[in-house]
């Protein structure tokens, strides 16, 4: 099987619970496929959607490559505050009026504060990284110190507030639209296709895969696993911080406390939707944006059906257990009565 | 022999942290007159009793070779579901004790059993069991409950006296009571040693004819007990159930373990250890609060860089340990 | 001794899928006896330990303890009724106390609370019986393997065992441990207990066995008295003749006269490393074989690793082409022009998931790095050209490589490293678990790519492989290089004689 087979086959299952999903919310709301253009900007609920996911999107991108290598970044919440801290504290912003025309000043140019957001996302990333690959700490524990120490980081910079932001130029990212659509969702497409393009015209993909898969018959034959380790924790990171500036941008706010909440949670679970196996190997990046979207679809599911949203987290909840069985291996022993173990040991 | 004991890689965690919390109390009684209080000692107990409860039984998963992140939301389900019987159904306490702690353990046998029996990866079970409590405390409710029931109340307020002007409360009392059960079962019953067993060397256990699969399964049973538990606590400690309570309190319950010289990789640590592990996150968050300028986000970056130092040196000593080990 | 045995095992059979491990083998085993069980890899050694510890369960045969049939059913059946094993990797906790590891699941108890100083008590006086006194309140990984073997056999003796299974418990052990493990199984010969030793190390065999039987390929050889059965005997009846002599005859020819004078490309000046090979001296050259000779566990397999940078060496230095290196990664050695097929194919080599095009083309593509990407087109290009000149019999380069037979997945993982153009090639048992026509193909593969300039270190357990395609042969024993013969006038019995040290 080669990197396409695979994600042509794993595709299938993922598509087919996105078009319940849909469906089910086709059914209970008849305007679902309706768009209206408001303002230049497209308006309806698959839009709504989209924009939506863009965040969990963008993070559950880097997520499948580091679990794809047998890890795990639960690190990634923590990066969205602290890096939506950077660009909200850079900016800042004010109203002004010079010469009689009202014009939007920044702290600093919004650019440098957008690179210092990046950056300081591909830091976090890439401190994960070197926890793991270079330390040799399990990936749960080596993140868990950058989730737990990354809030209080993220409030250091906001300094406990949730600082606001002033500065129109900068909500172009989260509310934006772009010939009709909403720009995060190019930012999505942007990342998509640097990703694959790197995953399939490079050795990236092979590499990734060949490392989750057999570790050692990779380093045997020359693969430098832990410096691909290292990157791929980092580019986690700045898929995170993608994800803040957006989100800081979407609520022009950066809160510390509350930014990028259990996201981590919800870019894993978009990753196993998308039918990467969370014991790495195999990944299928085309399925995690469908994993994504089938979570952002069922979250409106539960919206428009009136159900309070509340039971949101038990349904993700129920989602995580009912995924894990499926891909659970001694559970389908179990059902077909497979003599793995005869075979195993032979 | 008995001075390399004391230097003894597994324990010298513990030695550190030992030293830590008395360099970190010094300072502090250096700095504050108020720290020489005796009621401040004890109010480090008062203010974490339900984090050593929680802490103790994540003390065993994590010796375990497992991990438990559903802690702290099962904390937050027991405080609303404790809540919302006092006050809606005006159960009194003696009546919801049993019940909530019985919900705990049941969510632990849930959770152990999805990781032992169809080998799922403890963290992501463990991650889905944090997302079905929490949503269930919004299912019950998304707002506080503050609770008025007289049982509730007069449990919360009471107060033991030690010597003059020192008291302790009874959540303070039940930590201790725990961390006393959790040292006779971690080192007095076989139990407790299967579970050091499992976490050396899983394959050996099972060799040498140990229960392996029951107790990996009893190890998320208790730390489920334990965080009802912690969650009953919880719920004296603020009068109120809510959905929010506790929230990322599965890192603090961690980290006090690994600070207390628990190693994450399995098969050893010290329930003692945990509970000097919770009493360093005590001072410090006590010296935050006495130095005043400094704000609580502090706290949050010094835990993650104890969390830090502390994995660093075991992986450290790890190696060191295998070197020692292969010139032998 | 006209004693009865303890133990008999009667015509046991064992398949697994696709194989018969064991047809029709036996054993006996008399108290105060230690009996060695000998046999090449693949033998069916552990498949026989196996079904006398309650691992496996025999397809037929029986097992007599004491007289009466017995039919373990678990490890801890077997232990129950007296027969308990201690394994090659040490099967206890480290991290648990030396008293706990002997005593844990059976803890001496006061009330509620186990009682430790009894147990101590009770361990001190266990180790004491096998001459072995150390603090057993510290944890075990405290102490040396051989400390821990020692701690392995209390365990197996607190059960009041009547048979000590031994599966090759000294092949992490050196010289002094091994003595002072021998002293205490002569106090337990002393005792009356039967002990079954497995083991590679010959020396050991004739140090502490009575007794000998001799498995080949699955079937039951011979049973000898240690003392009657002469070294050479011996390994004549461990290898014994399964191919058809022919085949492997050396063939005219093949055997460069003078390879002497060839360009060497690797050379080793007292290369080691502490625990798994000795300093060794060897010289590979361009266009040569060199043969590595040697039983099981006598350093082969260590010294591919080392070479290779997998297990980088702590002693001596290595140069390439005269130049000094220093090998500390797979990554290194490759871009240094070396190739490494590894003796356990399926964890080591291949990637089972990957296709055999991904598969073939891994090293190369390491070798390039990350961002010169070979096309999808160069990819299968190089993989379609390999999978022609190796002959690999495979319908689509797409489908997965565990679709492939043994001898196949061997081909492709030969296809990935002559992809790369490496200088050396380095095979461990490249012949293992493959049918004798692969074998036969895979060996004038190996030649081909001598006649091509390839410098070549071939390893395998089977003797006449190596005396088949080797230039020269280094023989190693215990670890150690122990000396070097031409390949055109060496044999079987030049080399066996060398490993059992007869007039070398």
């Amino acid at each position: 099987m080669n990197l396409q087979s695979i994600s042509k086959g794993r595709l299938f299952w993922p598509l087919v619970a996105l078009f319940l999903m849909v469906m089910v919310n086709f059914w209970f709301n008849p305007d679902f496929f309706s768009i209206k253009v408001v303002n230049n900007g497209l308006y309806g609920s698959v839009i709504d959607i989209l924009n939506r996911a863009a965040p969990v999107m963008l993070i559950a991108m880097g997520m499948t490559l580091v679990i794809a290598t047998r890890g795990i970044d639960i690190s990634v919440g923590a990066t969205v505050a602290i890096s939506g801290a950077i660009a909200a504290a850079l900016i800042g912003g004010s109203l002004e009026i010079k010469d009689g025309v009202q014009t939007y000043v920044s702290n600093t140019p919004m650019s440098l504060a957008i690179l210092a957001a990046l950056g300081v996302g591909l830091l976090c990333g890439l401190w994960n990284g070197f926890l793991v690959a270079g330390v040799g700490m399990q990936p749960i524990i080596a993140t868990l110190i950058l989730m737990v120490a990354g809030r209080g980081i993220a409030q250091l910079i906001t300094g406990g507030q949730i600082v606001t932001i002033y500065y129109e130029p900068f909500f172009f990212f989260g509310n934006g639209f772009f010939l009709g659509v909403p720009f995060a969702i190019y930012l999505v497409a942007a990342v998509a296709v640097v990703l694959l393009l790197l995953v399939h015209r490079t050795a990236l993909g092979l590499f990734v895969q060949a490392v989750g898969l057999n570790p050692t018959a990779s380093r045997f034959s020359g693969i430098s696993a832990r410096a691909l380790i290292f990157w791929v924790y980092g580019f986690c990171g700045v898929t995170a911080a993608v994800a803040g500036v957006i989100i800081a941008s979407n609520v022009k706010s950066a809160d510390g406390n509350n930014a990028g909440l259990m996201m981590e949670l919800d870019a894993i679970l978009a990753v196993a939707l998308g039918g990467t196996s969370l014991d790495g190997g195999r990944f299928s990046l085309i399925g995690t944006l469908i994993g994504a979207l089938i979570l952002q679809t069922l979250s409106y599911a539960i919206y428009s059906l009136g159900v309070p949203p509340e039971i949101n987290l038990v349904v993700k909840a129920i989602v995580v257990f009912v995924v894990c069985l499926i891909q659970s291996e001694a559970l389908r022993n179990m059902l077909f009565q497979r003599r793995t173990r005869v075979e195993g040991q032979a | 022999m008995n001075f390399a004991r004391f230097l003894n890689p597994r324990s010298l965690p513990l030695v550190i942290t030992t030293s830590l919390f008395a360099l970190l109390y010094g300072f502090g009684a250096v700095s504050y007159d108020a720290f020489l209080s005796p009621q401040v000692f004890v109010n480090l107990l008062i203010d974490n009793g339900f984090l050593v409860v929680v802490a103790v039984g994540m003390t065993f998963v994590i010796i375990s070779g497992g991990i438990d992140l559903s802690v702290g939301s099962i904390v937050a389900l027991t405080t609303m579901v404790s809540a919302t019987l006092a006050q809606q159904h005006h159960w009194n306490f003696w009546q919801i004790l049993p019940l909530v702690l019985a919900i705990g353990c049941l969510f632990g046998l849930f959770m152990g059993v999805l990781i032992q029996v169809f080998k799922l990866q403890a963290f992501i079970v463990t991650l889905g069991g944090m997302f079905l409590a929490r949503g269930l405390c919004y299912v019950i409710s998304i707002d506080s409950i503050s609770i008025t029931e007289p049982s509730f109340t007069v449990l919360a307020e009471y107060r033991i006296p030690l010597g003059e002007e020192t008291f302790v409360s009874t959540s303070g009392v039940v930590a201790i009571a725990l961390l006393a059960v959790g040292v006779y079962l971690a080192h007095y019953t076989r139990f407790g040693r299967t579970v050091y067993a499992i976490g050396g060397n899983e394959r050996s256990a099972m060799l040498m004819g140990l229960p392996v699969a029951k107790t990996k399964i009893m190890v998320y049973v208790l730390s489920g007990f334990c965080s009802a538990l912690g969650g009953v606590l919880v719920t004296l400690y603020m009068q109120s159930g809510y959905g929010l309570h506790a929230l990322g309190m599965e890192l603090d319950a961690i980290a006090a373990a690994v600070i207390g010289g628990t190693l994450l990789t399995g098969g050893v640590g010290y329930v003692v250890g945990t509970l000097v592990g919770v009493m360093i996150l005590g001072v410090i968050q006590t010296l935050i609060v006495f130095d005043g300028s400094l704000s609580s986000w502090w706290t949050r970056i010094a835990i993650g860089g104890l969390l830090f130092v502390f994995c660093l040196l075991q992986r450290l000593l790890d190696r060191s340990g295998k070197k020692i080990r292969t010139k032998n | 001794m006209a004693q009865e045995p303890i133990l008999e095992m009667h015509r046991i059979h064992k398949r697994f899928p696709g194989v018969v491990a064991l047809k029709n083998v036996g054993i006996r085993l008399f108290p105060g006896e230690v009996h060695a069980l000998m046999g090449q890899n693949g033998a069916g050694k552990s498949t026989l330990i196996k079904v006398l510890t309650g691992v496996e369960k025999p397809d037929g045969g029986d097992i007599r303890l004491a007289g009466k049939k017995i039919q373990p059913g678990s490890v801890l059946e077997a232990q129950d009724l007296g027969i308990s094993t201690v394994y090659q990797e040490v099967n206890l906790c480290p991290n648990l106390s030396v008293a706990e590891n002997i005593y844990i699941g059976r803890f001496p108890t006061r009330g509620p609370l186990i009682d430790w100083p009894l147990m101590q008590e009770r361990a001190r006086s266990a180790l004491k019986a096998l001459n072995l006194s150390v603090d057993v309140s510290l944890p075990l990984f405290s102490y040396p393997v051989a400390v821990q073997q020692m701690v392995a056999i209390a365990r197996a003796l607190s059960t009041e065992a009547q048979v000590l299974i031994l599966d090759e418990p000294t092949s992490s052990l050196d010289e002094d441990e091994v003595g002072r493990l021998f002293e205490a199984l002569r106090q337990l010969k002393s005792k009356g207990i039967a002990i079954l030793f497995v083991t590679h190390f010959l020396d050991q065999t004739y140090a502490i066995s009575d007794r000998i039987t001799v498995l080949r390929n699955g079937e039951f050889e011979g049973e000898y008295m240690a003392a009657d059965l002469p070294r050479l005997q011996l390994i004549n009846k461990m290898v014994g003749r399964e191919i058809d002599e022919s085949a492997f005859g050396r063939q005219e020819g093949a055997s460069n006269a003078d390879s002497s004078g060839r360009r060497p490309f690797l050379a080793t000046q007292r290369l080691g490393r502490a625990g798994a090979m000795q300093p060794i001296d060897l010289d590979v050259r361009c266009g040569e074989v060199l043969g590595l000779g040697g039983l099981l566990g006598s350093g082969r397999t260590e010294t591919a690793r080392m070479l290779f940078g997998i297990d980088p060496a702590d002693t001596g230095s290595l140069s390439i082409e005269g130049v000094p290196v220093r090998v500390n990664t797979p990554h290194r050695a490759i871009q240094n022009g070396l190739a490494f097929c590894p003796e356990d194919r399926k964890t080591e080599g291949i990637v089972a998931d990957l296709s055999i095009r991904e598969n073939i083309i891994l090293a190369l593509q390491a070798k390039r790095g990350v961002f010169r990407f070979l096309s999808k087109k160069r990819q299968s290009a190089v993989a379609e050209d390999c999978i022609k000149q190796l002959g690999i019999k495979v319908a689509d380069a797409e489908s997965p490589i565990s679709q492939l037979s043994g001898g196949n997945q061997q081909k492709a993982m030969l296809a990935r490293w002559l992809a790369t153009e490496p200088k050396m090639l380095i095979l461990d048992e490249p012949t293992r678990g493959i049918d004798v026509a692969a074998k036969l193909e895979i060996m004038d593969l190996v030649k081909e790519q001598c006649r091509k300039g390839l410098a070549i270190l071939f390893i395998s357990s089977e003797m006449p492989e190596v005396l088949r395609v080797s230039d020269r042969i280094a023989v190693l024993r215990d670890r150690q290089k122990i000396g070097e013969l031409a390949g055109n006038d060496a044999d079987e019995q030049k080399v066996f004689r060398m490993i059992a040290g007869v007039d070398s």
